[in-house]
């Protein structure tokens, strides 16, 4: 596993792992944003017969970070299943990954958009939103009280930077550097939303950092103040 | 394609015998007659063997009256009455939708003038609903369609009842469809109206080109070519071509050919109706303003290409015919096909990129088959005029270029299938019989199929979880039936083989629709940028779902819109006859000054190419490395090449970031320096991980993307479609990796691979070059970009190369950044202002 980034938020370090999660070392807790699971067989009842191995290949990789952290805690940050039949129609075999996975660590799992009820024969606990003192852990980033620290999903951020003679998007982390932390998606079949959209942009007024998913390592990059492109926004 | 020695013999026959004109009906010989015309041999013979039951191949040039011998027996044999609420007598399907249309305009007026009581109609993805309905209840006696439309009639359950009565298929300009995907579809459906008419009979009509028997195999029923009667209408002498330079100047590089506006503007006022031909839309849009600029006597001149809305190209098409143009900057849009009244000069604008494409285009000017056409060729840059050079060559000799025809596509197959089981029930021992009787999948194995069916049924996955959305499924006696009819709805939604980016519409205000452009390019214009289009200066007001807003006018410098696939290839042919010109001083002699000063350059800033030896430039050049290898092996050989080359690269750490490959050359670049030539270009390059390397390629990833489409793994993108955030889209990209990664043998990868070849060369032949240059690598560095260089590090058609080199620039860029803002720790500091000016978002 690779070089982890600190980030510094709410007297907290968490830290930024390249492949999209957040660690919080002092809570041994591992949180993941948007891993829409069975997004193929999603697809596949309405026809599209795309490939049934996104699940398998996300839970590949969360055995890989809980090889890594053994953290106590998973916590999952909603659109955990693509949607709401998603759960039950996990393979037996991903489904028995998942209980192994859930006897060595505690999940929460975060309600979202995608999946706003869960079965109750999910391993593991199901909020609408988590509280951990001065963090909230919610699917879509909201209002945050005074002293509130929000970690969430949701929006698939990814980024384009300008590099010598080119330009190179990736999916990314996006931060105010104080109070707000957006994950990258998790999901194998995931796609995502430019930090430029207005969408995105928005809710980082003063601008911020982001960081780019790289091998084995973040490139972080500012972001200056928030500047809907012309044209696009209304 | 089957080998030849599978083929039956193909009867060819020559039209020289005198023509057997008892054979035409009065009426007919009448109407000839009137018009002081004769019936050309070879119509005649088209219809006497149309009689005896012979499938037919027509080959003959431009001007030749192929469609009218195309449809001389159906016209002869519908003379006579046929009872009421007969089916279709007559399918004819061309490629394109305006051809289509076109023909049943030309086909009206001898049907009037001898008073036959034939209708005509069309059928296109532009016909309204009223009048499918009304040629379902009552058929037309000839039909007119493209391969599109004629998947979408086949796939009804009322298809065997449509075409009961069918007697004759016309396929038109089959050169332009065999070997391309769309052309694999109409031999399925071919092969299906066989199944369902076997008394119709087939007539190809193509222009000259090279593999006529493979294009015999195409048109025939069994598809090997048997049946089939070849007939050849001898080429009239080689057109006459001179090549023009502009006055002063002749550009380094770029493929505008801008320079030439005023002379080509010359010799529009000296000519009635003059064709320029240019090779892509952004290319005729900048020709139209230069020329446009300069043109003071208001010559009315026009613009056609295929981005513009239908309407104005129609517009443009009758004022050629009508007489009233004096000249037309045209793409491909006018390649086909169509007789556009007489036009008396064709000019070729940048290197016209193969020969019998070239013969084609001129052949537009003097269309009567006993003149020589003149027409001029215009080079773009320097480079170009060693390539129209070696065109003149080619066409002098009479060379015929192009590519075989490769084996169909195992995604239209996907498509075919789903279409057979909406139109019906169907056994799979017989669909394959069926399905090898197209002669791009004769020689297809049976276990293939079964896994393309497979794919068709449920997915064809390893990991069995799809079985409840199975679209198709089989009986107790085997037969295959259709699971509901939404998916026939999915199945007509995205029928087809073309892939196109998603197009945006260019509407003023919410008035007329000038045409369309892609997507990637409104999103990255902002209000008020200007661009050009459809020959206007346009000012971009806003994006609005699914199109774009402009009005007229605006400042600044304005963009111009390109398009994917823009590129044309050139031929291999003439690779090696520009080689040998660069390779034959005495030659030059030919030259203008500026080319000849060129190639001397050239020998003064580095070497030329030799004959024995392989030259390999490296160079900076804006904060990258480039390396570019003279070659001359071909395009699809320096795509292997270039793959072998960047994976050998990566290997050494010299972080390459994509390449380039022209037939002339391949170019790479990288973060570092290339060094030591003879270790990157020794023999021993082939290794067991090339293939995984290669799969991780652009090229491959977007085959992938055409495949995934095409065979109805993902939906077809609508133009402007609205995409909304609970819609089901996944990127083609991730569905690769998964599939690669957990079922590598999945149909849909080997369809990719089997289509990616096709532009690539096998490494046997990539070896040889490579063993014959061993020890003669002449490695030149040099501190800029040499002379020969510029035309390729200026192409287009770049592959992207995902390895370490873009990790090595992310950093780079990170580092610059984090010392240009002076911070040390990332989470400590926020970034207050903004960096718009490093470029940053």
């Amino acid at each position: 596993m690779s070089a982890a980034a600190p980030l510094h938020i709410g007297s907290e370090r968490l830290m930024l792992d390249p492949s999209g999660a957040v660690f919080f070392p002092s809570r041994s807790l591992l949180v993941l944003a948007d891993l829409h699971l069975e997004k193929g067989s999603a697809a596949a009842a309405r026809g599209r017969l795309i490939p049934p191995y996104d699940s398998r290949l996300t839970l590949d990789n969360m055995s890989l970070l809980l090889r890594h952290y053994s953290p106590k805690t998973i916590l999952a940050l909603g659109d955990s299943f693509h949607d709401a039949g998603g759960a039950e129609r996990l393979a037996p075999g991903d489904q028995a990954r998942l209980a192994a996975m859930a006897r060595q660590t505690k999940f929460i799992w975060v309600l979202g958009n995608h999946d706003p009820a869960l079965p109750a024969s999910l391993p593991g606990d199901i909020h609408a939103e988590w509280a951990d003192g001065p963090f909230r852990f919610r699917h879509e980033a909201g209002i945050g009280g005074p002293g509130e620290c929000e970690l969430s999903g949701h929006y698939h951020p990814k980024a384009t930077v300008p590099v010598r003679g080119a330009a190179v998007t990736r999916p990314c982390f996006i931060t105010d550097g104080h109070k707000r932390l957006i994950l990258p998606a998790f999901g194998a079949y995931t796609g995502g939303l430019d930090v430029a959209d207005p969408a995105i942009a928005s809710l980082f007024p003063r601008g911020g950092r982001i960081f780019l998913l790289g091998q084995g390592r973040l490139f972080h990059f500012p972001i200056g103040r928030a500047r809907a492109r012309s044209g696009v926004a209304a | 394609m089957s080998d030849s020695a599978a083929r039956a013999p193909v009867r060819r026959q020559n039209t020289t015998k005198p023509a057997a004109s008892g054979l035409l009906p009065p009426r007919f010989a009448a109407w000839f007659a009137a018009r002081g015309w004769r019936a050309r041999p070879h119509q005649l013979e088209v219809l006497s063997l149309f009689q005896s039951g012979q499938d037919i191949l027509l080959i003959a040039p431009t001007g030749g009256g192929k469609t009218l011998s195309g449809f001389l027996p159906s016209l002869v044999d519908l003379a006579q009455a046929r009872p009421e609420g007969s089916g279709v007598h007559t399918l004819y399907v061309s490629p394109l939708k305006a051809l289509a249309i076109d023909i049943a305009r030309n086909l009206a007026d001898p049907v009037a003038e001898m008073d036959l009581p034939i209708r005509i109609e069309t059928r296109t993805g532009d016909t309204p609903q009223n009048r499918r309905l009304r040629q379902k209840e009552t058929p037309p006696d000839i039909l007119l369609t493209t391969p599109e439309s004629l998947a979408l009639l086949l796939s009804q359950e009322d298809a065997p009842h449509l075409f009961r009565d069918l007697r004759s298929v016309i396929i038109d300009e089959v050169h332009a469809l065999a070997g391309i995907k769309r052309g694999d579809l109409l031999a399925l459906g071919l092969a299906r109206l066989s199944v369902i008419a076997p008394q119709a009979r087939r007539i190809g009509l193509s222009a000259t080109i090279a593999y006529k028997p493979e294009l015999a195999a195409y048109v025939s029923a069994d598809g090997h070519g048997g049946g089939l009667t070849l007939l050849e209408v001898p080429d009239p002498a080689p057109p006459d071509l001179s090549i023009m330079l502009p006055e002063g100047h002749l550009p380094w590089a770029g493929h505008m050919g801008l320079a030439a506006a005023p002379d080509i503007l010359e010799r529009v006022k000296q000519a009635g109706l003059t064709i320029i031909f240019v090779n892509t839309r952004a290319q005729a849009e900048l020709m139209f303003q230069d020329i446009w600029r300069i043109n003071e006597e208001t010559l009315p001149i026009a613009i056609h290409h295929g981005s513009l809305d239908v309407a104005q190209r129609r517009k443009v098409e009758a004022a050629m015919a009508a007489g009233k143009l004096r000249a037309v900057i045209a793409t491909a849009s006018l390649d086909l096909g169509i007789d556009w009244g007489a036009v008396d000069q064709v000019i070729q604008v940048g290197a016209p990129k193969g020969v019998s494409r070239l013969v084609q285009r001129v052949g537009r000017a003097n269309h009567r088959m006993d003149e020589t056409s003149h027409a001029i060729l215009v080079p773009a840059n320097r480079f170009e005029v060693l390539e129209c050079e070696a065109a003149r060559q080619g066409v002098a000799a009479r060379e015929l270029d192009g590519d075989p025809p490769r084996p169909g596509g195992l995604d239209v197959l996907a498509q075919h299938l789903l279409g057979l089981a909406c139109a019906g029930p169907f056994h799979p021992d017989a669909a394959f019989a069926e399905i090898t009787r197209a002669s791009p999948y004769a020689d297809i194995d049976r276990a293939t199929f079964d896994a393309v069916l497979g794919f068709v049924e449920n997915g064809g996955y390893a990991l069995h979880v799809y079985e409840r959305y199975q679209k198709l499924f089989r009986d107790s006696e085997g037969v295959m039936h259709l699971r509901n009819p939404r998916i026939a709805r999915q199945y007509r939604m995205n029928i087809g083989t073309i892939v196109e980016a998603p197009m945006i519409r260019l509407r003023f205000g919410r008035g007329a629709v000038l045409g369309e452009v892609e997507e990637w390019f409104v999103t990255q214009l902002r209000a008020g940028d200007t661009f050009m289009f459809a020959g206007r200066l346009l000012r971009f007001v806003r994006l609005q779902e699914t199109w774009a807003e402009v009005t007229d006018g605006g400042g600044g410098k304005p963009k111009v819109p390109t398009y994917q696939g823009a590129r044309m290839p050139l031929t291999t042919g003439l690779a090696a006859r520009v080689r040998a010109i660069m390779n034959d001083p005495a030659q030059w002699q030919a030259f203008p000054e500026p080319v000849q000063e060129w190639l001397s350059l050239q020998q003064e800033r580095s070497v030329l190419p030799g004959k024995d030896d392989l030259l390999v430039e490296t160079f900076p050049r804006q904060d990258l490395w480039y390396l570019v290898a003279y070659c001359f092996e071909g395009r699809n050989a320096h795509q292997t090449l270039g793959m072998l080359l960047t994976r050998r690269m990566e290997r050494l750490g010299i972080g390459p970031l994509g390449f380039v490959a022209t037939d002339y050359v391949i170019a790479i670049w990288s973060a570092h320096q290339p060094r030591d030539m003879d270790t990157l270009f020794s023999e021993d390059m082939m290794g067991d991980d090339l293939e995984s390397w290669m799969a991780e390629s652009s090229m491959l990833r977007r085959t992938f993307r055409n495949v995934a489409v095409i065979s109805g793994l993902i939906d077809r993108q609508m133009p402007g479609a609205e995409r909304s955030r609970r819609q089901v889209t996944v990127n083609t990209d991730l569905i690769y990796d998964v599939l690669r990664r957990h079922q590598p043998d999945h149909i849909l990868l080997r369809a990719t691979w089997e289509d990616a070849k096709g532009g690539l060369t096998d490494l046997g032949r990539v070896a040889g070059m490579l063993a014959r240059v061993k020890g003669h690598v002449r490695h030149m560095e040099l501190d800029r970009v040499s002379p020969l260089a510029v035309p390729v590090i200026l192409d287009v058609g770049r592959e992207r190369v995902a390895g370490q080199g873009q990790e090595d620039l992310l950093a780079e860029a990170e580092a610059l950044v984090t010392e240009a803002t002076g911070e040390e720790h990332p989470e400590n500091v926020l970034a207050q202002s903004s960096l718009s000016e490093l470029g940053f978002i």
